[in-house]
């Protein structure tokens, strides 16, 4: 199973980023090899509209199973990851990609509903 | 038409105050058009009185799928310019929001799998008042594009009213639908107000207007009749102050109420006076 998680940095380290759509990466993890990857998304910030469309469909075609982010996605964005059969779960802390993706296995985190 | 928009930088500095009270004003004289383009919330109805002429819904045209005859080659997500389209494997999911009818994905599919359903923008409402005619452009709740919705009021105003005069009331801000807007006048009052906020966004929007190359002339609402950084900022660019309407109490009181300022304060009759000749003075330009 991959888990991604919307960060401001690629490190298992950085920072859980609350934004889904304009997260400028998203830290993958991956259950079965135990190993961190992580997807660039910085371009999205040359892209005025339709950014969580843009995004989900990143996630879709990275093979993710499950995104763990602040806010939640916003509308379109969950349309296209609910469509993917992507599950959403949100975390309101100030912590980091590997410490949410803990809490995300402890089945500490509040599943998202639109 | 000889048609002037009314913009601002800012919101809330007096767009609606001007349009209404300078449209009453010249139609005493003669055939107006008011129109409200501030699609996402017209206020100007407020105002008018008078008589329901017609409505008219407004659509614009989004793709859908023949599923039969799509095989999921993906080519209308890579044509589509505003990311309306998302592929899930072979699947298709397309964001009516963000679509902006451009057709690409229609005539670029292989297999003809696309064809264009309207959907319902807003409505346009014409209110008939003597020499009035109003007309509001109202986007629907949820509706994200404004674009579309001003280029049709546009439109309608070209095939549906004679009068000479256009006032415009338009959007706040210097985005896309006062672009649209004011692309479609031909001459602009900018509408601010002497406070930070006010000159901030009363420079991007004589920025936008510069790039759209109309002439334009600055109304300076809530004057507080002093050197201001508003006076200040036209000085040094060499700018036209058309009029400054003072900042008192009663003029907002009689706002709030509904009622047309000029009938009631003498000096803010002698501002719009000053802008009522000025759009005298180019339409006899025109002429």
């Amino acid at each position: 199973m991959k888990i991604a998680v919307s960060t401001v940095g690629t490190k298992k380290d950085s920072k859980l980023e609350p934004r889904f759509g304009r997260a400028n990466y998203f830290v993958v993890y991956d259950t079965e090899t135990k190993e961190y990857t992580f997807i660039d998304n910085q371009e999205i910030q040359e892209t005025a509209h339709g950014a969580g469309p843009q995004t989900s469909q990143k996630i879709f075609d990275a093979g993710v199973n499950v995104i763990l982010t602040g806010n939640g996605p916003g509308k379109n964005a969950f349309q296209v990851l609910e469509a993917g059969n992507i599950k959403m779960f949100i975390c309101k802390e100030d912590i980091t990609a590997e410490e949410v993706i803990t809490k995300y296995l402890n089945n500490e985190l509040k599943a998202f509903e639109n | 038409m000889y048609k002037i928009a009314v913009a601002s930088g800012k919101g809330g500095t007096g767009k609606t105050t001007v349009s209404t009270n300078l449209s009453h004003y010249l139609a005493q004289e003669q055939a107006i058009l008011l129109a409200d383009m501030d699609v996402e919330e017209p206020d100007s109805h407020i105002f008018v009185q008078g008589q329901l002429w017609q409505e008219k819904k407004v659509y614009k045209e989004v793709p859908t799928l023949i599923k039969d005859k799509c095989v999921g080659c993906g080519r209308c997500k890579e044509v589509c310019a505003f990311n309306a389209i998302t592929m899930l494997g072979k699947r298709v999911l397309f964001f009516n929001e963000l679509c902006h009818s451009c057709y690409a994905c229609l005539e670029l599919c292989p297999h003809q799998a696309i064809e264009m359903k309207p959907q319902m923008l807003g409505q346009l409402t014409q209110i008939n008042d003597k020499n009035l005619t109003f007309l509001e452009a109202r986007l629907d709740i949820g509706q994200e594009q404004a674009v579309p919705l001003i280029k049709q009021s546009f439109d309608f105003i070209k095939e549906n009213i004679p009068a000479e005069i256009g006032i415009i009331d338009s959007p706040p801000g210097s985005s896309c639908p006062v672009v649209e807007t004011v692309k479609n006048c031909d001459f602009v009052f900018l509408v601010t107000e002497p406070s930070p906020f006010g000159l901030n966004d009363l420079k991007i929007a004589v920025d936008t207007v510069k790039l759209l190359k109309k002439d334009f002339a600055i109304i300076i609402n809530k004057d507080d009749g002093e050197e201001n950084i508003i006076r200040d900022y036209c000085s040094k660019e060499d700018l036209e102050i058309l009029a400054a309407i003072p900042e008192k109490q009663s003029i907002a009181e009689l706002y709030s109420r509904g009622s047309l300022i000029y009938e009631e304060d003498v000096d803010f009759l002698g501002e719009i006076q000053k802008i009522a000749s000025k759009v005298n003075s180019l339409m006899r330009r025109k002429r």
